[in-house]
């Protein structure tokens, strides 16, 4: 988010007046968004309307670099397919990737509760270091307070991440048009059903793993491939590609329409969200990224995708139109369609 | 996955379609009422409005067990929870559901002990794991969710676990279809009946609504093939002018119904002389209490429960909505000062209310063109 802030005439209005921080205020919905539009970004930011990217695009010194912060506080640590260090790596890094550039360095900050077992903590951080090296970034830094028992459930970690701006591409959501191609780089809802199986509140089973990694390989092909005609990215992370993309809609002030068939989620998946009452669409990744791309560029970015690593599983999900303006439609093959709305409320407080 | 991709396949659901065309008189204005918030749920969620004719009209009927359920029991149970060690256990539809003060959510966030479980059995485990506090579970639904509560009542029991009680809202199907009918705001041509709460009754109690009401009923599962099936179902008996019970839902639902849960509910429940609905006001006989030989494990029993009564809001017309006298979107406040995220009233909450169901999947959709072709 490129944002100037003029302190001289900063007349800061904060639309925030709920009484009290609710759970549905990290969940990465419409109660986040409504934080950071109506409380942050006024007092912070002042009059500028940006619209809030994944990281900030910054020159200081006539030098572009880009920076982005995560913080993860999922429960348990470890799940089946990753754990807190390895998310911490690849959530930061995913949201420098998405906003077009190469991770580079993370600074990481550790809280952690007194009583953690040591065994526990150099898992994590060997988890950190190996994701760290897969991902192709340094650790620069770090920082470490300890909090009393009980006063923080075993560790929170946050990263910070640097990263050089790709040549070649530019992320800006009011340079989509109608017409452009939604891609989706993968099978979507396995980090979260992973995780609330892993939970172990449900007597419910599956065959499922994260899917934690850097996406970082995939956006490069896609830029490579498609480089100018790539408009936008995100990582749908929180609240899910029906949150991202909605975030889009009203970004861009276009429609945004999905094939509810073409989007791919895995058996498992699908069954838990049969079982839950859950839309896949609401669940989060932390392994995936969507892709506006102009339409002649569309199957240039696909084909680069799917002979990546990792990305045979990418498909074209849907498409810009007109129509219906700020919002996000699923269409079925018979002919009915839905709207999907940002994700409201929390079902599944602390994945990330 | 089995049993759910056969129910949505596009070439099936076509036909379905082409089919329910084929049997509409176009003369003739048809007002179905799926009774079950289920069935609502999917019609939106499958956007099946788009794929029927228009004059086959669609009405939401009182099958949201949230829905119906007034406000006062909301702060019934949240004054009881809100005596030290208590822990308010209850299914995550009902933790946004706005009291007098709040939702048992909010309560939560102001320091309230409150749980979400999956089941009434998960309450117990609380229970167990919580020795030196008492865990009330707030049990509702209709005859679908009665006996999982009444057989974990009987488990408590048999296994002596004192710091446990059920707050019991659990309601009837038949008498609340039978209050629509009795409605004089009310003209229907036919009913998809329910699906879950018929796997446990079966399809006879709905016999009197064929015979003495002379419409027809076709009980229905939940998947877009199967709310179509039944609308071509309930087209053939208008057609011949005939009104019978069916079943659509064989592959789930016995005529009989469920034997061992009735046993199970009759043992541990009773009727309610009357009790309140939302919207439709007291219904006599139409509720479940628990049996004097559970007193134990009875909240109500157990507890002071303050019986507190609190009219809806006034401008909120979730009554009129309920009944199907109005659509949701006609309601004064509909997408303005009620909305899923900050809730008036219990339909724009529960995923089986009519009105979340509509702003979740439909109402944006109203302006759009009908002109989308993938």
């Amino acid at each position: 988010m490129s944002v100037g802030v003029k302190l001289g005439n900063l007349v800061p209005k904060i639309r925030f007046r709920e009484p009290q921080i609710e759970m549905s205020h990290g969940a990465g919905g419409k109660a986040s968004r409504r934080l950071v539009e109506g409380l942050f970004a006024p007092l912070l930011f002042g009059a500028s309307t940006d619209p809030l990217g994944d990281a900030a695009h910054l020159k200081i010194n006539g030098a572009r670099m880009a920076v982005t912060t995560d913080s993860f506080v999922v429960k348990p640590l470890v799940f089946p397919g990753g754990s807190i260090g390895e998310l911490a790596v690849n959530g930061t890094v995913n949201d420098l990737a998405v906003s077009g550039a190469k991770p580079e360095a993370l600074v990481v900050t550790l809280i952690l509760e007194a009583g953690l077992r040591t065994d526990v903590l150099q898992a994590e951080i060997q988890a950190i270091a190996e994701s760290a090296q897969k991902a192709g970034v340094r650790i620069a830094g770090g920082d470490t307070k300890v909090v009393e028992h009980g006063k923080a459930d075993s560790m929170y970690i946050t990263t910070t991440g640097l990263g050089a701006p790709l040549a070649g591409v530019e992320i800006n959501p009011q340079s989509v048009r109608p017409g452009d191609k939604v891609l989706l780089s993968g099978p979507i809802g396995d980090h979260g059903i992973t995780i609330l199986l892993a939970r172990g509140e449900l007597d419910i089973e599956g065959d499922l793993r994260s899917d934690t990694r850097t996406v970082f390989p995939l956006v490069s092909a896609v830029v490579q491939a498609a480089g100018p005609g790539v408009r936008w990215m995100r990582d749908p992370t929180r609240g899910g590609v029906a949150t991202s993309l909605n975030e889009l809609a009203r970004d861009c002030g276009l429609g945004v329409i999905l094939f509810e068939d073409s989007i791919p989620v895995h058996d498992a998946v699908r069954g838990a969200c049969e079982l839950l009452g859950l839309d896949p669409l609401h669940i989060a990744n932390e392994g995936q990224f969507l892709a506006v791309v102009a339409p002649e560029f569309a199957d240039a970015a696909l084909q680069a995708l799917q002979e990546a690593p990792g990305g045979g599983e990418a498909r074209i999900i849907g498409e810009i139109r007109e129509q219906p303006a700020g919002s996000v439609l699923v269409t079925t093959l018979y002919g009915g369609s839905r709207i999907v709305d940002m994700l409201v409320g929390d079902p599944l407080p602390r994945i990330c | 996955m089995k049993y759910v991709d056969e129910f949505r396949n596009p070439e099936l659901i076509t036909k379905a379609a082409e089919e329910i065309r084929r049997l509409a008189d176009p003369n003739r204005h048809y007002r179905l009422m799926e009774v079950c918030g289920g069935h609502t749920h999917a019609i939106y969620r499958f956007g099946l409005k788009d794929v029927l004719p228009e004059n086959i009209e669609l009405i939401h009927g009182p099958g949201c067990p949230v829905c119906v359920l007034p406000m006062g029991r909301i702060d019934d149970a949240l004054a009881v929870a809100a005596q030290p060690d208590v822990i308010f256990a209850a299914f995550g539809d009902m933790m946004r559901v706005p009291g007098t003060n709040g939702s048992p959510l909010e309560h939560k966030a102001r320091g309230m002990d409150v749980r979400i479980v999956y089941s009434p059995t998960d309450a117990i485990k609380l229970a167990k794991l919580n020795p030196q506090k008492h865990v009330m579970f707030f049990a509702i639904g209709f005859e679908t969710t009665a006996p999982s509560t009444a057989l974990t009542l009987q488990r408590a029991k048999l296994e002596g676990i004192h710091n446990f009680s059920v707050f019991c809202n659990h309601v009837t199907i038949i008498p609340a279809i039978r209050a629509i009918l009795d409605s004089p705001d009310m003209r229907l041509d036919g009913f998809i009946g329910p699906g879950h709460v018929s796997t446990v009754i079966g399809c006879r109690p709905y016999e009197w609504i064929a015979k003495n009401e002379r419409k027809p009923i076709v009980v229905c599962g939940f998947e877009p093939l199967d709310l179509l099936q039944s609308i071509v179902m309930l087209l053939t008996q208008l057609k011949k002018g005939e009104s019978k019970v069916e079943n659509q839902y064989k592959r789930v639902v016995p005529w009989e119904g469920n034997r061992a849960a009735l046993k199970a509910m009759a043992q541990t429940f009773q009727l309610r002389p009357y009790f309140e609905w939302r919207g439709l006001g007291f219904i006599s006989q139409s509720a479940l209490s628990i049996r004097d030989e559970f007193a134990e494990w009875d909240t109500e029993q157990r507890f002071h429960v303050p019986g507190i009564r609190v009219t809806d809001p006034k401008a909120a017309q979730c009554g009129e909505v309920l009944k199907g006298v109005l659509k949701p979107a006609q309601c004064k406040l509909f997408g303005r000062e009620c909305t899923p995220e900050n809730p008036v009233g219990a339909l724009m909450v529960s995923s089986e209310g009519s009105c979340a169901a509509y702003y979740n999947y439909e109402h944006r959709k109203v302006n759009l063109l009908t002109s989308i072709s993938v």
